[in-house]
């Protein structure tokens, strides 16, 4: 069938149920009889942990369980990385469900509590008391890694994990360089600020199961929480909801452990929602990077060296820090073809919130360093800025700085030349105000690392009457995780899509299709479902083709029916097949696997070859408007180009790069989360500003279908790599109206108004 | 101490005994399993919460179920359902205007109380009215574009940016 459903922007399986206020998301689910848990977390960044009183809380009538550390049967977990690859100390870490003779970090849980109502879970954790001998606490994440630093956790130098990329040689690349920049970049932390706070509900079946509603983006945690209450895997179940947002967040555990030790001891129902304060109080963030950059150019504009030391704040436990850092580190040197490169990368722990997964994972924070380097290079030379990129991009067939020779296309020079013309002609300021324009690009990576042997699996099974049912354990964050399935069976199969029932996210009944995370779904669960269509496809042509006595090359499927390509009224409908085929005892279901691209797990910790399946390239323009009294800046315009590979679905595609782009611009610009030794300061949307409709442009998409991604169709991920490029090109566009460049993320009105009058006369 | 309040939600009256300080989220939610207002923030920052009292746009997480007494609402259920949506419902699915569709309700609600009062908004109006309904997955490019579409063809000409 000929792009008839891929390819459309058909509204998605989910889009009705949510638009109509009918689909449930986790919080509004309810079991009779249900208790409310709640979190009793300390409010001291660094201590010993001397005794937890718990005696008066669970004499409070109504209160029906309080657990500590000492009731948790396995406390203490070797955290990996969702599923079973064992890649080796550097990338693992302590899970500690349970504050245990110390604490860590300010909001670090110490106990759990289970009551009648949520205000009086709230009392019983007002009469919980802790003795605590506190500790001075490390909250400098490049101080940390000083001889002589208190040891916050259990890495020694409070070095979570390091990573070097060593190509050429540095010192030769700079003695050949013209012209050398320095630079020294920070940017901050972000909260995911998803709409949905944390939620769950939790209950033990009649044989002891525990099951676990939740809004997670990795039901694999089943095992986790499992290995938590000493149980076989095979006793806990997750049902994950539809997730009201997640951006990485939902990645690690929220809520599920404490609902599972909770639904297990009290063996009634328990629902556990986070209030938006303790989301942005004591959530993973971002990490902090600290970037210290050098690169070298020759006077005609070629890239000879960069050397890059990069810190980021991993917090009190180490959580996905290593993977981060390691993202952070592949991406360090960005898509350029640059000969000599040395990076050197360290995750850092401190007495500050834990930071994890969030979308980019490493890549964002990189990409503002590399591309603001390019641009200040670009200056001194005295090139346009994306002539001098243009001369330096990596080509098909040359390597990334870790040596893996990319065989794809790399359209980097077609991609920011559109996004840049696409800006239309100059605007005019008003008020006085000024006017600048800015382009940068990126690139980010789609699915998981190679090493860690990713794989996917999908259900379909076709029913008598022609309609299908998909059983897939796919969460889907809103991005069309799910929904994209339904178009690939509906193209493949010829099944109208009001007719394909879709299962999602039961650990125990749908196939595991692993984590919704790396943006890694389209390519792993999409690619699962086409091969399970392809297999049914076979099936139905082959039967159709004795039917109708025509060899099967010849037969097209097409909306509920085969048909001879040649002679289109010559056919047979999809249900007289399936029925054909059913009485002949042959019912029409597959379940298949798909297996990513896989490699060797790194030897050390010097990076090299293929880390990722592949990139997505893209590229920003901005036009910005910036008011030289109060640094105030408004933005006029975005333009955004990305090559997707194939768009299966150009609305869901755009509106993954519209939002993507609108998260940078929080990240660049609003998003400024105050943390003074250790604690957070910004516990609600009044303080944490995240963008709202008056504050962001309309943003234009332009799509690149090359054809060349890994995915389905040849189809690219697009869920994380819109985070990547549009700082740099808010930052450049800052820039060329007034003069200034701000080298710390976010570029708040107060920096711009700064550097604006420190500015040395008459230079522009 | 409790009261008797009656009200009318999307067209059905209810009498119902709540407490004084009872939400009307809550009330909404748990009383009346009407689950399509969310909670996203509870003190008036987020818009998820957001229903239609008495003709104007009201964030239930910040209201009194008491205050709600004898008046009339509307959440997102009483727009349409799945067979029978809303045209802005139907405009947000065209647009690719939902994705994790947590805000989605409350933004459908906050546009609906935009258009009874103003039936031909700017680009702008809608911008400035949907700015109290935070989303943090779409940019807010198909969500006022959702809007707009919904608006009759004399409004569309008079902003071709549409």
């Amino acid at each position: 069938m000929k792009d008839r459903v891929i390819g459309q922007s058909v509204p998605k399986y989910d889009a009705g149920p949510k638009a109509s206020g009918l689909l449930q998301y986790a919080d509004d689910f309810t079991l009779p009889g249900m208790l409310y848990g709640k979190v009793f977390r300390a409010k001291v960044q660094a201590a010993i942990l001397l005794g937890v009183r718990t005696e008066r809380a669970e004499q409070l009538p109504g209160v029906h369980a309080v657990i500590t550390a000492k009731d948790v049967p396995n406390n203490n977990l070797r955290a990996r990385f969702g599923q079973s690859t064992d890649v080796g100390g550097q990338f693992e870490g302590l899970y500690r469900v349970l504050a245990e003779k110390e604490v860590r970090y300010y909001g670090e849980p110490i106990a759990l509590v289970a009551a009648e109502s949520p205000d009086l879970a709230e009392q019983a954790c007002q009469l919980i008391e802790v003795d605590l001998q506190p500790l001075p606490g490390v909250f400098d994440s490049v101080g940390a890694m000083e001889p002589g630093s208190r040891q916050v956790g259990e890495k020694p130098n409070n070095i979570a994990s390091h990573f070097k990329i060593r190509q050429g040689d540095v010192d030769q690349g700079f003695a050949q360089a013209d012209v050398i920049v320095e630079g020294t970049y920070r940017v901050p932390y972000q909260d995911h600020a998803y709409l949905e706070p944390e939620s769950g509900l939790a209950w033990s079946d009649d044989d002891g199961t525990i099951n676990i509603r939740v809004s997670s983006q990795v039901i694999e945690h089943f095992r986790e929480v499992a290995e938590i209450l000493n149980l076989p895997h095979s006793k806990v179940r997750y049902l994950g909801t539809w997730i009201g947002g997640g951006f990485g967040r939902k990645e690690d555990i929220t809520v599920e452990s404490y609902l599972a030790l909770l639904a297990w001891k009290t063996r009634k129902p328990v629902k556990l929602t986070y209030t938006r304060a303790e989301s942005l109080l004591y959530h993973c963030k971002r990490h902090p990077f600290q970037m210290e950059y050098k690169t070298g150019a020759t006077k005609d504009g070629k890239l000879v060296a960069l050397q890059a030391r990069l810190i980021s704040d991993c917090g009190a436990y180490s959580a996905l820090s290593p993977w981060v850092l390691l993202y952070a580190t592949v991406n360090a040197a960005g898509p350029y073809q640059i000969p000599n490169v040395k990076v050197d990368s360290y995750a850092v722990m401190t007495n500050t919130a834990i930071t994890s997964a969030f979308r980019g994972f490493g890549a964002p924070q990189a990409n503002f360093a590399y591309e603001s380097q390019i641009q200040k290079l670009a200056h001194i030379l005295g090139l346009d800025p994306l002539e001098f990129r243009e001369r330096n991009y990596l080509q098909t067939g040359e390597a990334f700085a870790t040596g893996w020779i990319y065989e794809r296309p790399i359209p980097l020079t077609e991609l920011a030349q559109k996004a840049w013309s696409g800006l239309g002609p100059l605007g005019s300021a008003e008020g006085g105000r000024k006017l600048g324009r800015g382009v940068a690009i990126g690139m980010g990576s789609y699915g998981r690392l190679t090493f860690l042997h990713d794989t996917s699996r999908s259900y379909i099974k076709l029913e008598l009457d022609g309609s299908a049912i998909i059983r897939c354990g796919v969460p889907d964050v809103g991005g069309g995780q799910g929904h994209i399935l339904c178009q690939i069976v509906a193209q493949e199969l010829g099944v109208p899509l009001e007719r394909i029932k879709l299962h999602i996210t039961d650990s125990q009944l749908t196939p595991l299709a692993g984590t919704t995370t790396a943006t890694r779904q389209l390519m792993m669960s999409g690619n699962a479902t086409l091969k399970a269509a392809n297999e049914l496809k076979k099936r139905l042509l082959i039967k159709a083709g004795q039917l109708l006595n025509v060899p099967i090359e010849n037969l097209i499927i097409t909306l509920n029916r085969i048909e001879v390509e040649s002679s289109r009224k010559e056919g047979v409908s999809l249900v007289e097949v399936i029925n054909r085929l059913s009485g002949e005892g042959e019912e029409l279901f597959v379940e298949a696997q798909f297996n990513a691209p896989f490699t060797d797990i790194p030897a050390s910790e010097v990076l090299q070859g293929q880390t990722h399946p592949d990139f997505t390239f893209g590229a920003y323009a901005a036009e910005v408007e910036v008011d030289e009294q109060t640094g105030q800046v408004q933005i006029n315009k975005i333009v955004a180009a990305f090559d997707v590979g194939k768009a299966l679905n150009p609305a869901i595609v755009e509106g993954q790069i519209e939002g993507g782009c609108i998260q940078g611009v929080g990240y660049a610009l609003f998003e400024d989360m105050a943390i003074h030794n250790g604690v957070i300061q910004t516990p609600s949307f009044a303080e944490y500003l995240i963008p709202t409709a008056v504050d962001v442009p309309d943003i234009t998409v332009i799509l690149l279908e090359s054809g060349s991604g890994v995915g389905p169709y040849g189809a690219k991920g697009i869920g994380e790599p819109p985070m990547v490029g549009i700082a740099p090109a808010l930052v450049n566009a800052i820039e060329d109206a007034v003069g200034v460049r701000i080298a710390d993320l976010p570029v708040t009105p107060e920096k711009i108004r700064m550097a604006i009058a420190q500015k040395p006369e008459g230079k522009r | 101490m409790s009261r008797t309040i009656r009200l009318t939600v999307n067209g059905q009256p209810h009498q119902l005994e709540v407490e004084d300080n009872d939400l009307l989220l809550n009330v909404l939610r748990e009383r009346l399993d009407l689950t399509g207002a969310k909670y996203g923030c509870g003190i008036g920052e987020c818009g998820a919460c957001t229903i239609i009292m008495n003709g104007k746009a009201v964030l239930s997480c910040l209201t009194l179920a008491v205050l709600a007494d004898r008046s009339e609402i509307t959440t997102v259920e009483g727009l349409g359902d799945y067979r029978n949506l809303h045209p802005l419902q139907q405009a947000f699915l065209e647009e690719g205007a939902v994705q994790c569709g947590f805000c989605t309700p409350g933004m459908l609600v906050s546009a609906k109380a935009l258009l009874d009062e103003n039936p031909n908004p700017s680009e702008e109006e809608i911008r400035q009215y949907l700015r109290g309904n935070l989303c943090r997955c779409t940019g807010y490019t198909s969500i006022v574009r959702a809007v707009q579409k919904t608006l009759k063809p004399a409004a569309k000409e008079s902003h071709p940016k549409i």
